[in-house]
């Protein structure tokens, strides 16, 4: 019974979806078909060209110099620059959970201990993957401005590679009281920079470093340090998450 | 529009598990079904025909060229970072729960707690 007035429900929900974006007889209301999408009618257009100030013309890789965002890669340009608050933002809702499963699941902790018992092969075999994983989870969120992937990708890799440590080892337990540390400070950093535009650059999280050229490593202003202290943030926060989950309350 | 047509339908599972399951860890991965759904969608709206990924490199090296939008992609990994807090908070309700009330399944927690 349930499940046929869920169907029902579903089959509602499906039909109102549907009609709505591709039956609709409201022209205002339909998509554009797919793929066929005119970024110039688009707020992208003004990202794209980094004019959102006013028209700077082409951009150009490794000649354009002084944009008004110096970041190769436009997604990042539009994260930590255009929409940077909202990333702050972001990055409390994150804080806030890992916050709120740290209470939920609190208490002194100990380890728990996994299904089986791990030979020496994975033991120091996942050390050694340790590393080269960590190194690539620092190369992504200090190239974010100029490659795919930055902060939070990057973050989620390290904290991938800690996971990788609680798998293949019994008694491995992370230095919780140092993740937490590099959590706060890399937070109140972002903060901190925020706070510092205001008086450089005349408003909240403004970009008040030169910002280079185009496809540069030291390009784009306070981009690369913002998506450095994000990376730091979010891997140290998945950690504890992460943490949480495979340890124990200690009666 | 094939995808687009693949990501509703995605997002109708999800709701469909939503609905219809009455274990709790079910429950959680239909939400996650749905949000990946959402977010296929979202993506699948800035997609240009012929377009390049939105990143400056030595060989798209100009703005002028037909870049894909990158609005939807930074919304996306905003939803992705949220997806993924809501999703480890659920779980640990979730596990609080069970340690409450030694089961997944909300019919079974009945009044003896």
């Amino acid at each position: 019974m349930k499940q046929v007035i869920s169907i029902i429900l579903v089959l509602l929900i499906g039909v109102l979806i549907f009609g709505a974006l591709y039956f609709s007889s409201d022209e205002s209301l339909k998509f554009n078909e797919y793929g066929k999408v005119n970024l110039a009618d688009r707020v992208s257009e003004k990202y794209i060209d980094k004019s959102v100030n006013g028209g700077s013309g082409v951009v150009e890789y490794q000649k354009s110099e002084g944009l008004e965002s110096g970041s190769a890669n436009y997604v990042t340009s539009i994260i930590v620059n255009y929409r940077s608050f909202d990333t702050l933002g972001e990055v409390t809702v994150l804080f806030i959970s890992a916050f709120g499963v740290a209470l939920l699941l609190g208490g002194k902790r100990k380890r728990q201990k996994n299904m089986f018992e791990p030979n020496f092969i994975l033991k120091h075999g996942a050390r050694l993957v340790f590393g080269l994983m960590v190194i690539f989870g620092v190369y992504m969120f200090s190239h974010g401005h100029l490659t795919p992937g930055g902060g939070f990708p990057g973050g989620s890799i390290i904290a991938a590679s800690i996971l990788l440590l609680y798998m293949a080892d019994n008694e491995f337990r992370a230095k919780m009281k140092s993740l937490k540390a590099t959590e706060g400070i890399a937070g109140s950093l972002y903060v901190i920079i925020g706070l510092l535009a205001v008086v450089l650059g005349g408003y909240f999280l403004a970009n008040f470093l030169p910002t280079g050229i185009v496809g540069d490593l030291l390009s784009g202003g306070v981009i690369p340090i913002v998506y450095i202290l994000i990376g730091l943030k979010v891997g140290s926060e998945l950690s504890g998450i992460i943490d949480s989950f495979v340890t124990k309350e200690v009666e | 529009m094939m995808i687009q047509y693949i990501a509703i339908l995605l997002m109708l599972v999800g709701i469909y598990g939503l609905l219809s399951q009455r274990n709790v860890i079910k429950m959680i991965v239909s939400l996650n079904i749905f949000e990946i759904g959402l977010n296929v969608f979202i993506i699948s709206i800035g997609y240009v025909k012929d377009g390049v990924a939105p990143i400056l490199t030595s060989v798209n090296n100009s703005s002028s060229l037909m870049f894909v939008d990158p609005l939807p992609h930074a919304l996306v990994l905003t939803a992705i970072v949220i997806g993924v807090g809501v999703t480890a908070l659920a779980l640990a309700l979730a596990r609080k729960m069970h340690k409450k009330y030694g089961t997944y399944e909300l019919d079974e927690m009945g009044g003896e707690a």
